[in-house]
């Protein structure tokens, strides 16, 4: 198979259009399953009490803020090393969703940290390194609009990205290299999950909705800038 | 080597550099980072003493005492206890035997006068039947030792 057929714009465009609603009605359908179980299933917490909830938006929204840049800093990385016109275009297509998901993070982590930690926010490394990613997606956004040829302005952006790569890392181990506020992860590849199972089955839903949601949200928005560049 | 491989070796040779640059600018500032100090630190006085810091532990359980609208309680990281005092609102999450972080600065007293206090939760979530069975768990194992 050859990959570098689906590279060019023109072969990649009719097959976003055919797969992006399907992945727009698994991200729906997860998304309610996912809402359904955490709010009516899964039990109350022993400590927290119902506002721990706010971890079936919180916590998925999280791992796909960190999750795209990586995806988008992936593409960039690509375009950077073999020209390709759809590489850039994907990159610009994935930031505003990854900005959005990165905010959603921050806000409804804000929100339950004012009855359980006391504060709306500190600054710990988990919450300050996460802003810093808020800030790369927004000086992406922002340096790609500023240029307007668009093959330097994919330059300059994966240049961006690429750097601003390191600070995934940097928010994943915070909690475990520094004495943060921040709690240390409750579901993890090595340990295994620190929830009761309808809690985590909740929150995987969740975060398979969020992330199948990214992907429609990212062929729609390519299509568009395809669009945009070739008029 | 084609260009293209040329070029992605660079870009992954530059991706490296800077992760070892970061990773050396990180180490060193290691002690700005940390949010909070371990009771333990505190009595090796690696705490910066006379200027507002934080602290954090577990709440000893059996030591808080509240007279009037002081509360007073001892910080602990199992090593070392650290006497706390505080005049405020508790956060909902302020229990015995649960960690907290506290702001403030360390008296000639040797109390630590907290500012601002904050409930620090762990990564476990469960049900309340489940956190009962844990505990009678812990009880008779406890029970169970001599």
């Amino acid at each position: 198979m050859n990959w570098f057929w689906y590279a060019s714009p023109q072969t990649f465009d009719p097959l976003a259009g055919r797969m992006a609603p399907w992945f727009a009605l698994a991200a729906a359908l997860l998304a309610a399953a996912g809402l359904y179980v955490g709010f009516f299933v899964a039990p109350t917490d022993a400590q927290q009490g119902e506002v721990y909830r706010i971890i079936f938006i919180h916590v998925p929204a999280a791992w796909l803020s960190m999750f795209i840049y990586l995806v988008m800093a992936f593409w960039a990385a690509l375009g950077l090393a073999f020209n390709t016109r759809l590489s850039g275009m994907m990159a610009s297509a994935l930031a505003p969703t990854g900005a959005l998901f990165t905010f959603i993070a921050l806000w409804t982590g804000s929100l339950w940290g004012r009855p359980t930690w006391g504060t709306y926010w500190v600054w710990d490394a988990r919450l300050t390194s996460e802003l810093v990613l808020l800030f790369l997606y927004l000086g992406f956004i922002a340096l790609q609009a500023a240029i307007d040829d668009p093959r330097r302005a994919d330059r300059a952006g994966a240049l961006l990205a690429i750097v601003g790569a390191v600070n995934i890392p940097i928010i994943h181990y915070s909690v475990v290299w520094w004495n943060t506020l921040h709690q240390g992860a409750s579901v993890s590849v090595t340990r295994g999950a620190s929830m009761q199972s309808q809690m985590l089955i909740a929150m995987l839903l969740m975060a398979l909705g969020f992330w199948m949601y990214s992907i429609a949200v990212t062929l729609v928005r390519v299509r568009c800038i395809m669009r945009e560049r070739e008029a | 080597m084609k260009p293209r491989h040329r070029k992605l070796a660079a870009i992954g040779g530059g991706v490296v550099a800077l992760g070892i640059v970061v990773a050396l600018v990180l180490t060193a500032f290691q002690k700005n980072l940390v949010f909070f100090f371990s009771p333990t630190q505190v009595a090796a006085k690696e705490a910066p003493l006379g200027r507002t810091f934080r602290i954090g532990g577990i709440v000893e359980p059996g030591s808080v005492k509240r007279d009037g609208v002081d509360v007073r309680f001892v910080v602990t990281d199992t090593a070392q206890g650290l006497p706390v005092v505080f005049s405020g609102a508790l956060p909902d999450l302020f229990r015995e035997g649960k960690m907290v972080v506290a702001q403030g600065q360390l008296r000639e007293d040797g109390v630590f006068h907290a500012r601002e206090v904050l409930a620090k939760h762990d990564e476990n979530y469960m049900p309340p039947e489940a956190k009962e069975a844990v505990e009678k768990a812990h009880q008779a194992a406890k029970k169970g030792k001599p």
